[in-house]
Parts: C-alpha cells; structure tokens; sequence
C-alpha cells in the first residue's frame, strides 16, 4: 500500500524541505513509522509519547479528519492522499 | 511593532522571532505574541488611554502593530448599555450588553481585522486573505479596500446573501467553496503554505486574535474602570473567550485594575456544540462535529482555540451550554423586542444560552453581567424571516385601520 502524505510548512524542516513524501503503510499508524523511518524525528512532532496524534495536529485521508473514522487505526487505500493540517483559528 | 517582542508557543514555551507564523514547528500548538509589560506599565495610565481615539485604537499599547501602518475604518469604542427590561425576564437585575453591531461592517470581527491589516501591512505583504464564516469576509474585505490590498476571501458557498453580498461589494477575490468552514479552513491552511499572502486567521492569527482583547479593555473602562462579575461569548474557533480573559488579565498586569474575579462563560448552537458538549461530559478535549445549524457564523465543528476556551470557563467558575435553532430565533426576538438590539443568530445564540443559564442559577441575578452582542440582524435575515411580519395589511383609509386595529392587531 502506498499513500502521498503532504507535510504543511511548518513540518518541513523535518523532512529536508520537501512538501510531499510517498509513504507504504496499511493504516494511518504504519504511514506514520514508514514516514518516521524516511526521516527521522518527524514522528514525535506530530505525535505524543504515548504514540497518539498531538491534540492540535489534524489528520486528513482523503477529505475525511481521522477523527471521523478509526483515528489512527483508519486504512489507507493504496493512492490516496493524506494531509497532516495543523488546527487553524475560525472566523 | 508595538510593544510585542516575540512570539511564544502556547504549550512548550520555544519563542519565535515577529514573523507571519502561527504554530509552533516542535508541537504544532498555537503562538501567541508576547509583549514588554513592564514598559507597557511604565508609560500606560487611564489617562493617556482617555486621550486615545474614540476606537479600539486608544489601547494601542497593549495590541500589536505600528501607528504608521495602522489600517483603521473606526472599530471599537461600541456602547455598552443597560439592559434593564431583558434582565427582568431573565431575572437578572445588574445586565449590561456590549453592542458590537456597531462596529464599521456590523460585527466584532472589525478589531481583529484592524490589528491583523495593520500587522500585515507591516510584514510588507500587498495581498491579505481569510477563511470566513461570513463576518470575517465582510471585514477583511473592508478594511483591505479601505487600505488598498489585494483581498481574497474565502466563504462556504451555503452563506446568507446578507453575508456574501457585505463582502462582493467591496470587490475582493471571493471564492465560494463547495463545503462547510471546515473544508473552507483546511483548504485555506493548505493554500496559505503555497501563497505569500497575509491569511489573517493562518499565519497571521496570533497577531490578528489580540484585537479581540479591546472587548474587554472597553467593557471595564466603560464600567468605570470596574472589571463585571460575569461575561457570556458565543464560541466559534473559542478565540474570543479566550481573549476576554487574557484582555482583563492584562488590565491587571499594567496596573489599569488591582485585579478581577470575572467568571466567563460561552455559548453555542446545538447544531455545533463540540466545546458544550466537552463541557457538559468533563472532558478535557473537544471532540469535532459535523456543523448543522443556523447560526452559521459559530458553525466551527473543528474549534481550533476549544481546548483553551473549556480551560477558561472552568477555571474562572463560568459555564458552556447550548441551545436549539428556534431558541436561537428566540432570542434574536427577545433582544430586539426588549432592548432595541436586533443581533446576527450568534447574537441569539449569547441570548439564549444566558437564559438557560440563568433559569439553571449558573448565571447569578445580583452578579454584573456583560453579553457580548458579536454581530448585526440584517446580516442573517434568513434566520428570522419566517417568524415576523407585518401586523396587518390594508388598504390606505382611516375605517380600514380602525377595524383592524379593534381586531387585536
């Protein structure tokens, strides 16, 4: 399975500056170790200790928050698009 | 750019230098800008903000942003009024409104608008952008006209025409967007890392959310300088709330006030009700929503200040509640009809959840209570437009009027 996970700006410095990175990964929780083995310390900026998403990160798969679906136990269909968002003030 | 030195992560604490940045690259958390207040403290007095403009201006010291740079159509300085005859059906006897309608494009959201133009003129950007919920939109394009920057608006495309017209007159790039804020949002966050444009509420947010502290400078100087026991916000992002209490604390802080007890609680639709909801249940995080109500300026699902504005309800003993669309419409008709006020649904929304709140006895009667009135009828006529209408129809003669008027009319 292989997904695009597009990194915001502010992630970029952990990843060398590029914008997006392909990533192989069942579920949103394998993308994440696979995108952490590309480039290290990405990890524990999106994610706690404990391994669950930063309260102020959003995750997208597709169009749909994770939070709508199984969190970090949502699957990946192979191709699809993920965004990691971060929270943004309303209006 | 005013007294602020820095920028600080609102969870780890890194500073950041004065960029267009809004969240932390370690944790992702929001940056809020940090101001010298001990040279704010050393020059400010009651005095020299009474010498001020009649606007939110006069607390220039203690918002960011240059003088020289300032992008102002007059915002702030609204009337706090008595509320004599709505306090007695909701049996409060010491209830005070702050009647933000009156700002230039009819909502609060002039004063973060104001700061943040300001601010993004200063950052050099000729292009200033935003994600709305309507309010915002009308502002934003406003004020960028005013100043002469390129604005480009984003909206959902399900908006009042109220809304959507307030902002197209002013000429913006206005792009309607087939889904709710919270597409509109993530879509915006995406193309505010393509894009050099000032995005008022992305990058350059933390700026921009200070504006909505001169609430509450105003309110307690308006007040005589006496902080109120209780104010009631309507929470969208939870942003405003949260400012309200920073606003007094730093009243406090320079030594304008010894200090304030002021409980703060918010208000919100059923339809959008992630923070109420947190609230009610004791939790800690807000669980996001599929928006569905009619007060579409509140209709955030994904509240990106929630967490912060559950914090400041329970740490100063205020309340969150929620309530229905028809308590909504409720309470657009209860403040018109008793004080002259005729509010936008998240007006209704404040209304209707002080209501609740005061039959609970969480609101109480003898406290000094100020709600914050965010937002003006004409822009939301959709929401009311069913429920009233004329008293009769008739024909242009005196006998006509006499008969219906004898009919109870």
């Amino acid at each position: 399975m292989s997904v695009t996970v597009r990194i915001p700006t502010p992630l970029r410095s952990a990843t060398g500056g590029v914008s997006e990175v392909v990533c192989a990964g069942a579920t949103v929780r394998e993308m994440m170790d696979d995108l952490e083995r590309q480039h290290p310390g990405i990890k524990e900026r999106i994610c706690d200790a404990d391994g669950s998403i930063r309260r102020f990160v959003n995750v997208f798969v597709g169009d749909e928050d994770i939070r709508f679906l199984d969190g970090a136990n949502t699957s990946l269909d192979d191709g699809v698009s993920v965004s990691i968002i971060p929270a943004v003030a309303g209006g | 750019m005013g007294a602020v030195v820095g920028l600080r992560c609102r969870e780890c604490g890194r500073g950041y230098a004065v960029e267009p940045i809004h969240v932390c690259e370690w944790c992702f958390a929001p940056l809020e800008v940090v101001f010298d207040f001990d040279e704010i403290r050393r020059t400010i007095s009651r005095e020299s903000i009474a010498a001020g403009p009649r606007s939110m201006w006069r607390y220039a010291a203690l918002l960011p942003g240059d003088a020289e740079k300032r992008v102002d159509l007059g915002a702030g300085f609204t009337p706090l009024v008595p509320a004599p005859r709505l306090g007695a059906e909701l049996g409060l006897h010491d209830l005070w409104l702050k009647n933000d309608t009156a700002n230039p494009t009819h909502s609060f959201k002039d004063r973060v608008v104001s700061v943040a133009l300001t601010v993004a003129r200063g950052f050099g950007f000729t292009t200033v952008a935003c994600a709305s919920t309507g309010n915002l939109a009308n502002s934003v394009a406003a004020h960028a006209a005013a100043a002469g920057l390129r604005a480009v608006v984003f909206i959902p495309n399900d908006l009042e025409k109220g809304k959507v017209v307030a902002t197209a007159i002013y000429d913006p790039t206005l792009v309607a967007v087939e889904g709710s804020y919270d597409d509109v949002n993530r879509l915006c966050s995406e193309i505010a890392g393509a894009y050099e444009w000032a995005f008022v509420n992305v990058n350059v947010r933390p700026y921009y959310a200070e504006g909505s502290k001169t609430l509450a400078f105003e309110i307690v100087e308006q007040l005589g300088w006496e902080p109120p026991d209780h104010v009631i916000a309507p929470i969208a992002s939870g942003s405003l709330m949260t400012k309200i209490k920073r606003g007094l604390d730093e009243l406090a802080t320079v030594g304008l006030i010894d200090g304030h007890d002021a409980r703060i609680s918010g208000a919100q639709a059923d339809g959008c009700s992630p923070v109420a909801v947190a609230f009610r249940n004791g939790e800690e995080h807000v669980r996001p929503v599929k928006a569905a109500t009619i007060a579409k300026s509140l209709a955030i699902g994904n509240p990106a200040d929630g967490f912060y504005a559950l914090k400041v309800a329970r740490e100063t003993g205020g309340s969150i509640d929620s309530v229905s669309d028809p308590e909504i419409v409720d309470g657009i008709r209860l403040l018109a009809r008793t004080e002259g006020i005729f509010t936008e649904t998240a007006g209704g929304v404040t209304i209707a959840t002080l209501a609740k709140l005061a039959a609970q006895g969480k609101v109480r009667p003898d406290e000094r209570v100020v709600a914050l009135i965010t937002g003006d009828g004409l822009k939301t006529i959709e929401a009311v437009e069913g429920a009233v209408a004329p008293s009769m129809t008739i024909p242009a003669n005196l006998e006509a009027f006499a008969a219906n008027l004898q009919e109870g009319a």
